[in-house]
């Protein structure tokens, strides 16, 4: 740990990732990029590879980045911690949380 | 993982600016008609005024594609009287509708004559508004000749007010049949298709460009509107569009009284795009706002996510039992047959709750009970309903990849636990906006505006109908209009604004000021109205605007548009203000409550207060209520050539 090279940088905004790309399945087409009304995805300066969140904390949790997306599991929405709804499963009491 | 952290630690450098830099550089574009605001109301608006063959631009700040509150979807067209299955008269159905104090019985007109036909050339380009796919045979409401989906809003009881829902005798329904008023719909089909009909049309869309002022004839304020000035959020390049007739529907302003883009849930239910923006536009060119002072309770929600449907006593999901944490049934509204549409809780229960919950009757927390409703049903609310309504699509997906399952599982509801907003958070709402005549018309010549521009304005297919309504209006003045003469001092004075925080190379960034003017709001504009008070927080907001703005800085493009947005939310909040400081009197209906004036409603203050700048000095005045006359009567007066569905290629 000690050796860990440091580089000075802001606070991490809150959220920080209102979405997941997996890269495996994304092939940045930017579709995401195109739909967001808040436009919190910037291209990826490398073409192919999942856009970057560049303005997180606008996230109006719109949703479009994720239905809009032609390749299922591409995006994924993360909710923020405290926007995590609860459920409960009614024959067992069991509660549920996304 | 694909945060700008992420990016800058991998490289060793934050990411360079993905767009080209065109800062100052100027674009001109001439149009017939010009749309500013690509939301529902706007593309309406630009593809009818495109069916007259004109020539039409479109200006939005995100993307036409998915744009605007009713972007990502719509669940209900509401106030469809002209639908086959309805059973009340269109004009009887917009006369009730505009029986309420402050609301638009214009627009109300138009919506229940002409959105029906709008619904129907919503098909034509693809959007579905029909259960084609017999995916909900059985279901109460679906009507299996025209597979239309019927809503049990509005059937009988009719009123989103407490203590207002007593069934609504119709002449045109003498014998109480339930009212059929409210289509489901696929909304999340729509805008991508008024997007291919824009385009296929030939309407040139400028997508990525914000608004930010009207050019009017000679620069002369009150004039005729000649054009507008915009920037586009990714490039900076300047825009200047010159049109013979232009119309505002960029919608009324969002989060003005409370900012929080950290703290999910705290914030109101608009996107961060609404700020007003066509309204004061409007403002500086000299048109007339109407209704400024009209304020609500602020609904504490981001994008009404946080507590989204499981809150039964607002519009609730329709159908759901609401429940106790042990099962028993609590006697709230369900919005559903059962209720005949009924939306909010009287008085009387929702005391019978908050009491029921401190003697232990009632345990918290709240479920909607889906498990208990019959199969069709229960699908037709959290699959079309849920999953067509504007963002929460996204919410019911979440949902059902997280494993919850709706024959099984109970939805906690948030009504009762999490509490309402603070009494000093305000919100601006659907009351305020810019003052229409029969052509949607404002008071510029050459000026027209739609949906959520206008003065107390209401949902996604008031806006659709309103939109293709002043489209056609705006391309009849356009074809005998002659371009006007811009001013290029104006251009110029409006360029030098638009810049300024770009320029700089420190200052104060966009959330700052914004919650600067937020704060004043809650201080001064709030819970506790006074002339001293009110004078305070205009002075307050002066001093923002004298001190705070000339400081605004903006590394970028996007942030210089969150920057102007911030000086469109300051001209909005000092507008409220002034608004208010007008009205001498407290109104239940408009949420204001002055304790200089204490009596609610007095007669003589029953009437809509107008407000405009005249030579640069804030003028108000008043209208007596349906001031605009016979609705039926003046409606079809102006509309003798309305030929109905679109039938042309």
């Amino acid at each position: 740990m000690s050796q860990k090279k440091l580089m000075a940088l802001p606070n991490i905004s809150t959220p920080s990732s209102p979405v997941v790309f997996n890269p495996d399945i994304c092939n940045g087409c930017n579709t995401c990029v195109d739909v967001c009304q808040i436009d919190v995805f910037m291209p990826n300066p490398e073409p192919g590879k999942p856009p970057i969140i560049l303005h997180p904390d606008e996230c109006w949790y719109g949703g479009c980045c994720v239905n809009d997306c032609p390749r299922p599991g591409a995006i994924m929405f993360k909710w923020p911690l405290e926007l995590r709804g609860y459920w409960k499963n009614k024959a067992t009491g069991e509660i549920g949380q996304i | 993982m694909n945060t700008w952290h992420d990016y800058t630690k991998a490289q060793g450098h934050p990411p360079d600016w993905p767009y080209p830099v065109r800062l100052e550089q100027e674009q001109e574009v001439d149009a017939d008609v010009l749309v500013i605001g690509g939301g529902i109301a706007g593309c309406w608006a630009a593809i009818n005024a495109a069916r007259q063959g004109l020539k039409v631009a479109l200006v939005e700040k995100g993307d036409t594609v998915r744009s605007g509150a009713g972007g990502p979807g719509c669940d209900h067209w509401c106030d469809v009287p002209a639908n086959p299955l309805s059973n009340v008269d269109p004009d009887e159905w917009a006369q009730h509708m505009a029986d309420r104090p402050y609301c638009n019985g214009i627009g109300l007109q138009i919506q229940c004559r002409e959105d029906y036909d709008t619904l129907l050339e919503l098909e034509q380009m693809g959007g579905k508004i029909r259960d084609a796919d017999d995916e909900f045979v059985g279901a109460v409401g679906r009507d299996d000749k025209t597979k239309f989906m019927i809503s049990p809003r509005y059937t009988k009881v009719h009123s989103y007010v407490p203590d207002m829902m007593k069934p609504v005798k119709f002449k045109s329904n003498p014998e109480g049949k339930l009212n059929n008023m409210v289509i489901r719909v696929w909304g999340s089909t729509f805008k991508p298709a008024l997007k291919k009909e824009c385009t296929r049309l030939g309407v040139k869309i400028f997508d990525r460009v914000m608004g930010t002022s009207l050019l009017t004839e000679n620069g002369v304020q009150g004039g005729r509107v000649v054009g507008a000035t915009g920037f586009n959020n990714r490039t900076g390049e300047f825009m200047i569009f010159k049109s013979k007739a232009t119309i505002l529907s960029t919608a009324g302003a969002g989060s003005i009284w409370l900012i929080s883009t950290e703290l999910g849930g705290y914030s109101n239910m608009m996107s961060r795009t609404i700020t007003g923006d066509g309204t004061v536009m409007a403002w500086r060119a000299g048109a007339t706002l109407m209704n400024m002072e009209s304020t609500g309770v602020l609904r504490i929600a981001t994008g009404l996510k946080h507590k989204w449907y499981t809150g039964a006593g607002d519009a609730s999901y329709e159908n759901v039992p609401l429940v106790d944490a042990n099962g028993k049934r609590l006697p709230l509204p369900i919005q559903g047959w059962e209720d005949a549409g009924a939306m909010a809780a009287s008085m009387e229960v929702e005391e019978e709750i908050r009491k029921g919950i401190q003697t232990g009757k009632y345990q918290l927390p709240f479920y909607g009970d889906f498990p208990a409703m019959p199969d069709v049903e229960r699908r037709a609310t959290w699959k079309l309903m849920l999953g067509e309504e504007s963002t929460t699509k996204i919410i019911t997906t979440t949902f059902n990849e997280a494993g919850y399952e709706p024959g099984r599982d109970l939805l906690q509801s948030y009504k009762y636990i999490e509490g309402n907003s603070l009494p000093q958070w305000r919100e601006a709402g659907y009351g305020g906006g810019i003052l229409v005549d029969w052509d949607l018309k404002t008071t510029l010549e050459g000026l027209y505006a739609a949906g959520t521009q206008m003065f107390c304005p209401e949902d996604h297919s008031y806006c659709a109908a309103t939109g293709r309504y002043a489209g056609r209006k705006a391309a009849a003045y356009a074809k005998q209009a002659s371009q006007g003469k811009i001013s290029r001092e104006q251009v110029e004075r409006e360029k030098a604004r638009v810049y300024a925080p770009i320029k700089r190379s420190g200052g104060m960034d966009w959330k700052e000021l914004h919650a600067g003017i937020s704060r004043a709001m809650q201080y001064y504009v709030s819970e506790f109205k006074t002339e001293s008070l009110l004078n305070m927080g205009l002075g307050t907001l002066n001093k923002i605007e004298k001190e705070s703005v000339p400081m605004l800085f903006a590394p970028d493009p996007h942030k210089l548009m969150r920057s102007l947005e911030d000086t469109s939310l300051l001209t909005y909040a000092q507008i409220i203000v002034q608004a208010m400081l007008a009205r001498k009197a407290s109104s239940m209906a408009l949420g204001f409550q002055r304790i200089d004036y204490p009596t609610m409603d007095p007669p003589e203050w029953q009437k809509f207060m107008t407000i405009k700048l005249e030579n640069g000095k804030v003028k108000s005045g008043s209208l007596p209520f349906a001031f605009w006359g016979d609705m039926k009567k003046e409606y079809e007066a102006r509309n003798k050539d309305y030929t109905g569905v679109y039938k042309g290629k």
